[in-house]
């Protein structure tokens, strides 16, 4: 990445009479659409006029101002910045998918479908459950569909009393949110001093009120809960069903399946395990699986597989609605799909120990110069509390902004919300100890500079485009467009 | 005028039948800088340990509890052009002022002594 | 253990790194997951694949796909992509990051983000937007929401017959969780009813009234009025607008809407057999606070250099959790890249001109299917620019239509029931495509 910051925005790069579309200049013979002027715009929106040569310099230099994984070693706890595969890119070109409209006849996408059905049945293996859909567009969206599968299982039986929702303290913030968006009151569960799931609490709350727990295995400060059978056991016993947020799959390929652990529900988020680019926020996926016996509540279309072997798209009548306009983001199944091929059986099994690896790897390599609250071995990430010397006031915000100065992405900051100072690690497993080295020699050197010259640490970065962005200012006066900003006075 | 807290940090400044509701020193400290009020309108009915907005900073949110039930007459509009004058003086930049419909209800809540200790045991 | 090209461990870089670990095994690092836990066999999946076999693999998959003449569009639409956009959206700088969160070094995706808010605010005629939505129908549904959630105590929407079918169903499925009651106002003739929607409105506890335009058939409604009855009543106006119609056609924020939202794929964005697409969503002042999903705002760094900044986060669920209006916590990050792009290339120019070229197409087509006298268009009187309904006559159907345009490699359309058929033209239909649709047509 470039460290020098590219200033402009399109718009201040717009010339007028500049033309950028290559767009036909067909004579259709005919007088076209006679709006009333009433239902026309009164002036014409404010775009840029800007040449290709203009716009495509624009974003290339723009883009050099940003860190992606191909850029460098991208630790970011809960996010799993893996590598993503070139080669999948290139299978999204060679799917043939690109002109196909979502509401052509099934005979003529029976490729696109088989490559629907294919993941679906893939993804069903890995995590270990009968069926998937594929139509959540997210993880967020993924946590959604499943919970609005287990409304709809508890309202077929007639047992709609279960009002309320179980989530762990150490939760992502996305899964009470999304009960809540499905209509469920929440009720938190401790976490005890190791960061697993307090079995007695939970217990506790587990009653005919209860439509599910949602659990992510390992959890958020990368710990197996160890007690899952029992946990799964006590909420099946509560007629509640048991929910597995995918976030943290990773470390489990190869080792484990949410459902042979009795895990009911579940979604991946195929942006982390599954390879695809993250795209600065999407598009992502977030496929939901179901165990045996509640197929028949995913949301609508499924694609479905004839009797001759064809496939097709079909509207159930026990789905519990529908959550997307057509079969959700496509391109990105392509994609993981290719990177499930690429790896095959035997490497996608390797992907979780060595992930795991990493971790504990740059974990044993740092735990002597910053506080570890849960002693490992961890999974597939692990959480710091700050650093271990507390008298220089150099924060875990000042060590997480003094990295990008040495060419790494910080880790997850200030999250889970059990500790003060959470920096929360996930190396992932496509990299390279040489790579894991130097970023622990950074670490260290970082730690070694904290109690020398703290203000040399609280003052970074120092070689980004930009340093220390007025946060406060942004949100206390908002500026969220172009318009804001040539009428802003300083 | 007699102040009374609620554990969440709400004070309530008592004039007359009149109450001015805010947030305690602190929680505007515990919060940062305010960068966002979300207040009721005049003539909304609050209930007393019920929410009736928020105060934003630019990385937190806090619900806000009323401390007693009664109407709104008047919402502080100098907080919507400048938030942080909750930082600035807590105890002035009240947030709303209620008609106190109940004043038993003041019984229930700490006194200035009683919530100066339960700050203390707060970490 | 062998390595593969993306796990780059030998068998001693593994042995040196666990015995730095203590472990004497991968499994050793396992040893919290109980036995009865762990696989007992291997994955039941293919074995690995090399490039050349993988290119062969999705090679024979697109050999069973058929690319068509596309005349179908209900809210999907087969606009040209300048080749551009792609070159740039392969970048990895931009494809390989992840949300903003450290602005320092993703100034790239946070200056995109806010070029898209900029130009969809001025689309919409709206004072704020958000980095995007999944799709189209999620951002109505979030819309939705958000309606209620600022009306308080309020919760009803009232929405016009005139939507997609299938944005109602999602739109039904949302508002189950918080409970909210869905009624349908009547569109009789294609158009929202305002009589019905003042009848609808009667209720007084309808926190917002969902329309569309261009809606399901394609007519572009006059709102006139809409918004002040909407607003007498304490009820906010959402419209849902294909991005591109914008374009040309009175915007949101002229009708005096409260909540902008709506599909951009029409945006030049391939169709890909459904996604990905991207929602937008905008909305006034007012609401700013209220608005899902993420936001990206300017201000000064320390150096008094302009900068970029996710803002606004104390609304979102890493935050509020269980109290935030939304659970989403994602953009369609490259999507969003590619409106900015699309807009930037075309201009108010480009864009106007691909929405007469559409327009244009679509009426000739109309007109020529008319000729045919096997066909009549459903609501002669109703304004439309690019897709419009067909009622086929007796005895043929509109499945005989659509099967004997598929023959030739033609979508036809999509069926809406056994004698009609919603028609969508765009400019990758060029005049010869319209013909052979119409003499097709003749044929039957």
């Amino acid at each position: 990445m470039n460290n020098k910051l590219y200033q402009p925005l399109i718009f201040e790069l717009s010339h007028s009479g500049r033309r950028g579309d290559g767009l036909p200049d067909y004579n259709y013979g005919s007088a076209g659409a006679a709006l009333p002027s009433a239902l026309l715009r009164s002036r014409a929106p404010e775009l840029p006029e800007t040449d290709e040569p203009t716009v495509v310099r624009h974003y290339t230099n723009s883009s050099n101002n940003n860190f992606g994984v191909d850029t460098g070693f991208y630790p970011l706890g809960s996010c799993t910045m893996k590598y993503n595969p070139k080669v999948n890119e290139a299978m999204v070109g060679r799917a043939g998918v690109s002109d196909l409209h979502p509401a052509q006849p099934a005979a003529t996408v029976q490729g696109a479908l088989r490559i629907y059905r294919t993941l679906e049945k893939y993804l069903a293996e890995v995590g270990g459950m009968a069926e998937f859909t594929l139509n959540p567009f997210a993880g967020a969206h993924g946590e959604y569909t499943g919970l609005m599968v287990i409304r709809a299982y508890h309202e077929s039986r007639g047992d709609e009393a279960r009002r309320k929702v179980i989530v762990p303290d150490s939760a992502h913030g996305t899964n009470p949110a999304s009960a809540a968006m499905a209509g469920y009151d929440i009720v938190e569960v401790r976490s005890l001093p190791d960061g697993t799931v307090d079995v007695s609490d939970l217990r506790g709350k587990l009653d005919s009120s209860i439509a599910a727990v949602m659990m992510t295995n390992p959890n958020t400060v990368g710990m197996f809960e160890r007690n899952i059978p029992e946990i799964a056991e006590a909420v099946h016993a509560a007629g509640a069903l048991l929910y597995y947020d995918g976030a943290n799959l990773n470390p489990l390929l190869g080792v484990a399946r949410p459902g042979d652990m009795g895990f009911d529900v579940m979604h991946i988020n195929l942006h982390k395990t599954f390879s695809t680019p993250h795209g600065g926020g999407g598009p992502g996926a977030g496929p939901v699986g179901v165990r045996a016996g509640l197929e028949k509540f995913l949301p609508d279309p499924r694609v479905v597989e004839k009797a001759d072997g064809s496939l097709d798209v079909e509207f159930g009548e026990t789905a519990f609605g529908r959550i997307s306009s057509w079969l959700g983001n496509f391109t990105v199944y392509i994609k993981a799909l290719a990177y499930i091929l690429t790896l095959g059986a035997e490497n996608l099994a390797k992907v979780g120990p060595l992930a795991t690896l990493n971790a504990n790897y740059v974990m044993n390599s740092l735990k002597d110069l910053f506080e570890l609250p849960i002693p490992g071995p961890c999974k597939h990430e692990f959480v710091f509390d700050g650093l271990r010397d507390k008298s220089t006031g150099v924060t875990t915000l000042n060590v997480a902004k003094a990295l990008l100065d040495y060419g790494f992405h910080a880790p997850t900051i200030y999250f889970p919300l059990l500790f003060h100072e959470s920096l929360m690690i996930e190396p992932t497993e496509t990299e390279s100890p040489e790579t894991l080295d130097a970023f622990i020699a950074v670490m260290r050197r970082i730690a070694e500079d904290a109690s020398n010259d703290p203000d040399k640490v609280k003052n970074a970065p120092y070689s980004t485009p930009i340093s220390h962005p007025d946060e406060d200012e942004a949100a206390l006066s908002p500026v969220i467009k172009y318009a804001d900003l040539c009428s802003s006075t300083d | 005028m007699t102040i009374y807290y609620l554990p969440t940090h709400e004070y309530i400044k008592v004039d007359g039948e009149n109450g001015y509701i805010g947030i305690s020193e602190y929680a505007a400290k515990a919060l940062g800088a305010v960068t966002y009020v979300d207040m009721p309108e005049e003539g909304d009915e609050l209930t007393a340990g019920e929410e009736f907005g928020a105060v934003e900073s630019r990385k937190a949110a806090s619900d806000l509890f009323s401390p007693v039930s009664g109407e709104v007459l008047e919402v502080n509009e100098e907080l919507a052009d400048d938030p942080r004058l909750i930082n600035n003086a807590p105890l002035d930049a009240w947030i709303v002022k209620v008609k106190i419909s109940d004043p038993s209800e003041l019984d229930k809540l700490m006194d200035e002594a009683a919530y100066a200790d339960f700050c203390a045991t707060q970490h | 253990m062998n390595a593969h090209r993306y796990l780059p461990h030998t068998p001693e870089d593994i042995d040196r790194m666990l015995a730095h670990c203590g472990a004497a095994s991968l499994d050793d690092l396992y040893a919290d997951v109980l036995t009865q836990l762990r696989m007992k066999q291997p994955y039941a999946l293919p074995d690995a694949m090399s490039e050349p076999e993988l290119d062969r693999y999705f090679a024979a998959l697109a050999a069973q796909n058929r690319p068509m003449t596309i005349f179908a569009g209900a809210g999907a639409y087969w606009h040209y992509t300048p080749a551009a956009i792609p070159a740039i959206l392969s970048r990895s700088e931009f494809a390989t990051a992840y949300t903003p969160y450290q602005p320092e070094i993703s100034q790239g995706t946070l200056q995109y983000i806010f070029e898209y808010q900029s130009m969809m605010c001025s689309l919409t005629g709206m004072d704020v937007s958000n980095a995007s939505m999944y799709d189209g129908f999620t951002a109505t549904a979030e819309a939705m929401i958000m309606a209620v959630a600022a009306a308080r105590r309020r919760n009803r929407v009232l929405v016009s017959a005139a939507l997609n079918p299938a944005l109602v169903d999602v739109l039904r499925t949302y508002a189950k969780g918080p409970g909210i009651i869905v009624d349908t106002v009547d569109a009789p003739g294609g158009v929202t009813s305002p009589v019905a929607v003042a009848e609808g409105l009667k209720a007084e506890d309808v926190a917002a009234v969902i329309v569309a335009s261009p809606n399901f058939y394609g007519i572009v409604e006059d709102f006139t009025g809409l918004a002040d009855m909407c607003h007498a009543s304490k009820a906010l106006l959402v419209m849902n607008c294909h991005a591109s119609t914008l374009g040309v056609l009175r915007s949101p924020g002229e009708w005096g809407a409260d909540i902008a939202c709506g599909e951009a794929q029409s945006l030049g964005m391939p169709l890909n057999y459904g996604g990905p697409y991207l929602g937008y969503l905008c909305c006034t002042k007012a609401l700013m606070r209220k608005m899902p999903g993420r936001i990206v705002g300017a201000t000064k760094d320390a150096q008094g250099r302009r900068s970029f900044v996710l803002t606004l986060q104390a609304r979102e669920q890493h935050i509020r959790r269980q109290k935030a209006t939304s659970n989403i916590c994602s953009n369609q990050g490259m999507m969003t890249l590619h409106a900015a792009m699309y807009l930037s290339l075309m201009g108010a120019k480009g864009l106007e001109k691909v929405n007469r070229l559409s327009a244009d197409a679509a009426h000739a087509l109309a007109g020529k299917l008319a000729d045919t006298g096997k066909m009549t268009l459903r609501y002669p009187q109703a304004p439309f620019l690019n897709e419009f309904v067909m009622d086929v006559k007796a005895p043929l159907t509109a499945d005989a239509v659509l099967d004997a345009l598929a023959r030739e490699n033609i979508l036809g359309g999509v069926r809406l029931s056994d004698s009609s058929l919603l028609i969508a033209a765009t400019e990758m239909c060029s005049p010869a495509d319209i013909d052979r649709y119409v003499s097709i047509v003749k044929s039957l």
